[in-house]
């Protein structure tokens, strides 16, 4: 592990239960390169916060491990209180993650893929929670059309609706703004300004600094798998 | 405009099913893979049969393993394509946070791996009635049966394997390397019990042979069930 240690933390220190997020000496090893380096953070729940960095900084990494989709290497890591790696399941529950990855099944429609999703959370209705989503990210005149005849854009809005389908309580958010035209960025906007007034914590990674600093009121910014925050 | 659905846990079967329907809606919608298979069975019985020559009754003998090394040559494809569709857009993934439990996973990718390669079976039937020349009308309840547990045998450890191998960069060579050793026992059982079907059972030895190949095909199932989280999350 490397020797120095971009430790970082919020100024008070609050209870570990009013907190969304725990990071305590993370690190994230792929072969012999460090993607994370004993980063610490903490952030209390209702806030939001900015990650940015440049390609390869790690932010990915980070929401990928917040996510349980990989454990760290070391440290421990701690999602509304609960450890990301002993408690995953019920870590999974309270999270929702936007990724790179859209989570999509190219050849079912739009509709079939957020019935599936919602048939698994055990949504009643299905078919009408769908519905009420495809009409809320607008996608609902290609509610019909297979996913694979869908441009990039509309690929991340039916994510983004995936995404609200499972109301987290803590929204990891991977580059939400790629991808999409400017009307597509405006409505992302204000999908995150929703999430945050119904007690979402937003977790945003995003080059568009300026637009992620309006939506949140805290960043770290990582370099080499080192934070810094502000 | 904050709309929070209210979230119920559901069941291991309840989420298995999910998982079957929705895998079952993929093949129907693209039929991609029922086509795939029914070409190389065809062409993998055809090809046994070129090269055994016209001899009709070294054919009708050896009907069964025939069958059988075609449907297993055949359900690697499916087994590797039931995991294909699931890498593309890292939907496994999008299963495993959910969260969905991983045995359900395994219940349903596997229950719907089955009925694809039963459903080849059905289809193979008539075509190896025309090229072997063998009999099926007398034994077909019983025939069914030894197809169907065949089939279960195949897509338990099928599916394991397929799932370990998914994201192998040799993933098309790896699958059989695992897959076809560890079949070896259920294979002998189902060729055995097949040819006794087909030509007919004189010392009443087909029932030790269908209690042979479900005893593999639970210890396979249980085996999956027990190990498939551990593979999928790993």
């Amino acid at each position: 592990m490397p020797a120095t240690a971009g430790a970082v933390s919020t100024a008070a220190q609050p209870a570990a239960a009013s907190l969304a997020l725990d990071i305590r000496d993370v690190s994230k090893r792929f072969g012999p390169r460090w993607a994370l380096a004993r980063l610490s953070y903490t952030l209390p729940c209702g806030l939001s916060l900015l990650l940015t960095g440049h390609n390869g900084s790690g932010k990915t990494t980070l929401l990928r491990m917040l996510a349980t989709a990989i454990a760290p290497s070391a440290g421990k890591l701690l999602v509304l209180g609960r450890d990301a790696v002993a408690e995953r399941e019920e870590v999974r529950r309270d999270i929702g993650l936007l990724s790179h990855s859209s989570f999509l099944y190219e050849d079912l429609t739009a509709e079939q893929n957020l019935v599936v999703l919602a048939r698994l959370l055990g949504i009643a209705s299905p078919k009408d929670v769908a519905g009420q989503l495809l009409t809320r990210v607008g996608l609902t005149a290609r509610s019909n059309n297979p996913v694979r005849q869908f441009s990039a854009g509309m690929r991340k809005r039916l994510a983004i609706a995936r995404l609200l389908l499972k109301s987290p309580r803590v929204a990891l958010l991977d580059e939400p703004f790629s991808e999409l035209d400017p009307a597509g960025i405006a409505e992302v906007e204000k999908l995150i300004v929703t999430l945050r007034e119904a007690g979402t914590t937003v977790v945003l990674a995003t080059h568009l600094i300026e637009q992620g600093r309006a939506l949140t009121e805290t960043r770290l910014h990582l370099t080499e798998g080192r934070g810094m925050g502000e | 405009m904050s709309a929070s659905f209210a979230i119920r846990p559901i069941g291991l079967l309840r989420a298995a099913g999910i998982i079957l329907g929705k895998d079952l809606l993929i093949e129907w919608r693209t039929r991609a893979r029922i086509n795939a298979l029914v070409f190389f069975a065809v062409a993998t019985l055809l090809l046994f049969s070129f090269a055994l020559g016209p001899d009709v009754d070294l054919l009708r003998q050896n009907a069964a393993g025939y069958m059988w090394l075609g449907i297993l040559f055949a359900s690697v494809l499916s087994l590797s394509e039931s995991f294909r569709v699931e890498a593309e857009n890292a939907t496994l993934e999008g299963l495993k946070l959910v969260p969905t439990d991983p045995r359900a996973v395994f219940l349903g990718k596997a229950c719907g791996n089955a009925v694809m390669i039963f459903a080849l079976c059905l289809i193979l039937l008539p075509v190896m009635v025309a090229i072997y020349d063998v009999s099926i009308a007398e034994g077909l309840p019983k025939l069914s049966l030894v197809l169907a547990i065949g089939c279960l045998a195949i897509s338990a450890p099928g599916t394991i394997f397929a799932a370990i191998s998914a994201n192998a960069r040799a993933r098309d060579v790896l699958l059989p390397l695992l897959l076809f050793p560890m079949l070896v026992p259920a294979l002998l059982s189902v060729v055995k019990a097949t040819a006794l079907v087909l030509q007919g059972d004189l010392q009443d030895s087909l029932r030790s042979w269908l209690g042979l190949l479900c005893c593999f095909s639970v210890i396979y199932w249980a085996l999956g069930f027990a190990v498939f989280p551990k593979v999928i999350e790993d």
